[in-house]
């Protein structure tokens, strides 16, 4: 079995829970069919066990090394990335007229989450190429992207996104690196960028950096930040590297997990100039860089997602093949011990494993379709209503399996045992990898304030109003399916709760207390979301199992049990949580500092 | 010149197979299916006689059910040129694949013909050798290194002794052992591009063939598992056992 995809639940997600086979009978996927996808998912999957799983291992023990001021990677690494670059995985996603392989947004998603289960460290660099080259698309000059465009499609070069400082984290209102206007348009950088993946490398020939700067005499604070293209190594007209650009890599952090990803402290314009250029507008660059915000933090769930899965997916194999004990009824020492899969508890351990990462994963593909139907779709009222789902589902697809699947994780070690601690097996890296998630691209806080504090209140609730929508559209499709309506039912119930937490806090007269349990709400409505996630799937395992293909009633048997465990063992967990939110409780929130310690 | 080259579906070679719980065959349900690991290797070395501009045309072939299809798509990935498919949802043996590519090869009249040594799921190592004598053309198996020369092939194989170098006259059969090369990933452009390649189907009848099976499939069990051994006192116990209990020496 493979120990970085389960292909028939993802087959299950994609053609028989969601549409993907609508989206690929649309005109702008005319090329693709379910055929060649799945020829496609074939040699993804070859390479990422071949080339990416096989050296995950190694360069979480090998982690990048600084040296006289350069970055050394081990050699695996270059392969493994070579071999995805020529499989021509770097192009997937964009446009046929950027020189791209114009697939949906879902089966790129598809294909490149098994090189993250197999390597997630390995795939961050070009995770963050993709974005780096989305924004420069969408907000670049012509003559940017003519200069820079290409090489980021074909990933002859990299880029990273350059926000943090070691004084302004979360805080981008506080960043300092500074923009000085020089007299032919381009500008001369000067500061200290922090936690920058992937920012130096001994990989690709060039990296360009996306950089938030001020330029002097812009407004104070977010309103007065723009965005910079600095490349690592200047180009020139003719597209030849040029002049090194007094880029200094200052250091490299030591991290927990995702070891193989360089993390890394540079300063700009400290031995010589290092000359940007302005992308789009001056003082928009934080709209600019937020332009491809909703897709990063999607991919960062389905990151997530995919570090537990492979956690599952290990764990599970090691419990059906793992003797150990005999039943409770029958503990005679002569007979043969049974497999642990086989005691209950190990049972609970992967049912909750599968619950959350087959939850977590239908929304990660249900919000990729909301992008990819957006894209095909002229009907601009039809469109603001996905714009406002996804907005409102982005901070639960970030945040939720930055939680629950790293919860998963956990369980999985936990079904190792002893060997699960140890470094032998795979279970406790896929655990520190995935640790990552919560703090990057907006921390789990940042993620509960935006949607308590801004995406159920926008346009009077126009979101929720939609999320209810929604879910009464899947609700009404499990009609005739006598055996999910009390799962309807519980659905509704939690849904009316979500809605009361809601207008209770938007009635609230302190704003600060009212969002100062924003993340435990985050929590509980990504319950709520996840919850529906499974009615979605279980009326399509419903449907599946009626069409009388023996061989697939285990599968769809699983997934009707999954979407009963998670009602009954997780979904009921929120309601002493919303209480919380309710009561506006100031448990925490009155607390001084002195009152920790008593100091 | 003009290769074929066969290429046979079979269960990935990462997938642990299971009898089927009545234990009448290997259980396929819901498994994961590939090319032979020999016949990628033999794809391999035709696209690369066409990339020195050796070959002018290779066809894959293969004998096999619909879903063989997705093996074929797979060869012109890679980059043969067109594909046919013999299809059929009989079981096979090595003798009927051999018939089946006789009839293509009359009709094709390659130069050089292509094949693994052997497929991972019967393990036969027979279907090129019995080719070849239907066909009645030279053959080296287990090739290592292959080279044409002049209307010739020279073949180093892989003999138990070391190395044996043989040179054919064409049209011959080549099948590939481990070493011939490392076969290259396929790309999702090339993927793309073999879509609108050609890809002929025919049947066993069509070709006239009869693939009636000769032999009897019986059962299919896991091996019994190895039950604990003992230690022994001494060296006498230990050759006693062999001698007595396990009969291994006199």
């Amino acid at each position: 079995m493979s120990m970085i995809v389960n292909r028939r639940d993802l087959d299950f997600v994609l053609y028989e829970t969601l549409g993907l086979d609508e989206i690929l009978n649309s005109e702008h996927y005319a090329d693709y069919d379910r055929e060649s996808l799945d020829a496609m998912l074939d040699l993804c999957q070859t390479i990422a066990e071949d080339q990416f799983l096989s050296c995950a291992s190694k360069l979480d023990a090998n982690e990048p090394q600084f040296v006289d001021g350069k970055v050394e990677t081990i050699p695996e690494l270059k392969e493994a990335i070579a071999a995805y670059q020529e499989a021509g995985l770097c192009a997937s996603a964009y446009d046929a007229d950027v020189g791209g392989l114009q697939l949906p947004w879902m089966a790129d998603q598809a294909l490149n989450g098994m090189f993250v289960c197999a390597n997630n460290p390995a795939h961050i660099y070009l995770f963050l190429t993709q974005g780096v080259a989305n924004m420069l698309n969408a907000c670049g000059s012509d003559e940017l992207k003519s200069k820079y465009l290409p090489n980021l499609v074909d990933g002859k070069w990299f880029g990273t996104m350059c926000l943090s400082e070691p004084q302004a984290g979360s805080s981008l209102a506080d960043i300092r690196t500074k923009a000085e206007p020089k007299p032919d348009g381009s500008y001369a950088l000067t500061g200290t960028k922090m936690w920058i993946s992937g920012g130096e490398q001994d990989i690709t020939e060039n990296i360009v950096h996306m950089v938030l700067a001020k330029i002097p005499g812009s407004p104070p604070g977010v309103k007065g930040i723009s965005l910079f293209l600095v490349p690592k190594n200047r180009v020139n007209d003719d597209g030849t590297i040029g002049e090194y650009n007094n880029i200094a890599l200052a250091g490299l952090n030591h991290k927990m997990g995702c070891r193989g990803a360089t993390n890394c402290l540079l300063n700009f314009g400290e031995s010589g100039e290092s000359i940007g250029y302005l992308v789009g507008e001056p003082n928009q660059g934080l709209a600019n860089m937020f332009h491809m915000m909703n897709e990063a933090r999607i991919s960062v769930g389905m990151s997530a997602v995919m570090s537990a899965l492979g956690g599952y997916l290990y764990s599970l194999d090691y419990a059906r093949n793992r003797p150990q004990g005999r039943p409770l009824v029958n503990r005679n020492p002569e007979d043969p011990q049974i497999m642990i899969s086989e005691h209950a508890d190990i049972k609970r351990m992967l049912m909750t494993q599968k619950a959350f990462i087959e939850g977590a994963q239908t929304l990660m593909y249900y919000c990729a379709e909301l992008i990819d139907t957006k894209k095909l779709s002229t009907d601009l009222e039809a469109n603001q209503r996905r714009d406002l789902l996804l907005d409102l589902l982005t901070p639960i697809c970030k945040s939720w399996p930055s939680e629950f699947c790293l919860e998963a994780n956990k369980l999985a070690i936990q079904i190792l045992g002893g060997y699960g601690y140890t470094r032998e097996y795979p279970v406790e890296r896929l655990y520190r990898d995935n640790r990552l998630n919560h703090i990057h691209e907006g921390t789990w806080g940042i993620q509960g304030i935006d949607i308590l504090g801004r995406k159920v209140r926008m346009q009077n609730g126009a979101a929720v109003k939609i999320l209810r929508e929604e879910m009464q559209a899947t609700i009404d499709s499990a009609a005739g399916h006598a055996g999910l309506s009390s799962f309807c039912d519980q659905l509704n119930e939690y849904l009316v709760l979500i809605e009361d937490t809601i207008s209770v806090v938007e009635q609230a007269e302190d704003p600060s207390l009212a969002l100062a349990n924003a993340t435990i709400f985050l929590d509980a409505m990504g319950h709520l979301v996840i919850a529906w996630m499974w009615l979605k799937q279980a009326v399509a395992a419903v449907n599946g199992k009626q069409k009388g293909n023996a061989a697939d009633d285990a599968f769809y048997d699983g997934k009707v049990a999954a979407m009963q465990f998670f009602f009954r063992y997780e979904l009921p967990k929120i309601k002493p949580n919303l209480r919380l939110v309710a009561d506006l409780d100031s448990t925490c929130y009155d607390l001084t500092a002195e009152q920790f310690l008593g100091v | 010149m003009k290769i074929l080259v066969a290429v046979k579906r079979v269960v990935d070679y990462n997938v642990k197979v299971r009898p089927k719980s009545d234990g009448s065959d290997v259980d396929l349900a819901n498994v994961k299916m590939s090319i032979n690991p020999f016949c990628e290797i033999a794809v391999e070395e035709a696209v690369r006689l066409a990339e020195k501009g050796l070959a002018t045309e290779v066809v894959a072939v293969s004998v096999g059910p619909k879903q063989a299809q997705e093996q074929l798509r797979t060869a012109l990935a890679l980059g043969a040129d067109r594909a046919v498919l013999v299809e059929t949802d009989e079981s096979l043996e090595p003798l009927a694949i051999a018939k089946c590519l006789k009839a293509v090869c009359d009709a094709e009249s390659p130069d050089i013909i292509l094949m693994g040594k052997q497929a991972i799921d019967g393990d036969n190592n027979q279907t090129g050798q019995m080719l070849s004598a239907l066909l009645d053309c030279s053959q080296a198996t287990f090739a290592s290194e292959l080279t044409l020369d002049g209307g010739k092939a020279v073949v180093i194989r892989e003999v138990d002794g070391g190395l044996q170098t043989l040179e054919l006259s064409l049209p011959a059969i080549v099948t590939s052992d481990l070493r011939l090369n490392e076969p290259r990933y396929a790309s999702l452009p090339n993927i793309m591009k073999a879509k609108r390649k050609s890809l002929d189907v025919k049947t066993p009848d069509d070709l006239g063939v009869s693939i009636a099976p000769r032999v009897t499939l019986l059962g299919v069990e896991l091996p019994a598992e190895r039950q604990a051994g003992i230690k022994v006192d001494d060296v006498a116990m230990l050759v006693d056992k062999l001698k007595n209990e396990a009969k291994v020496i006199s």
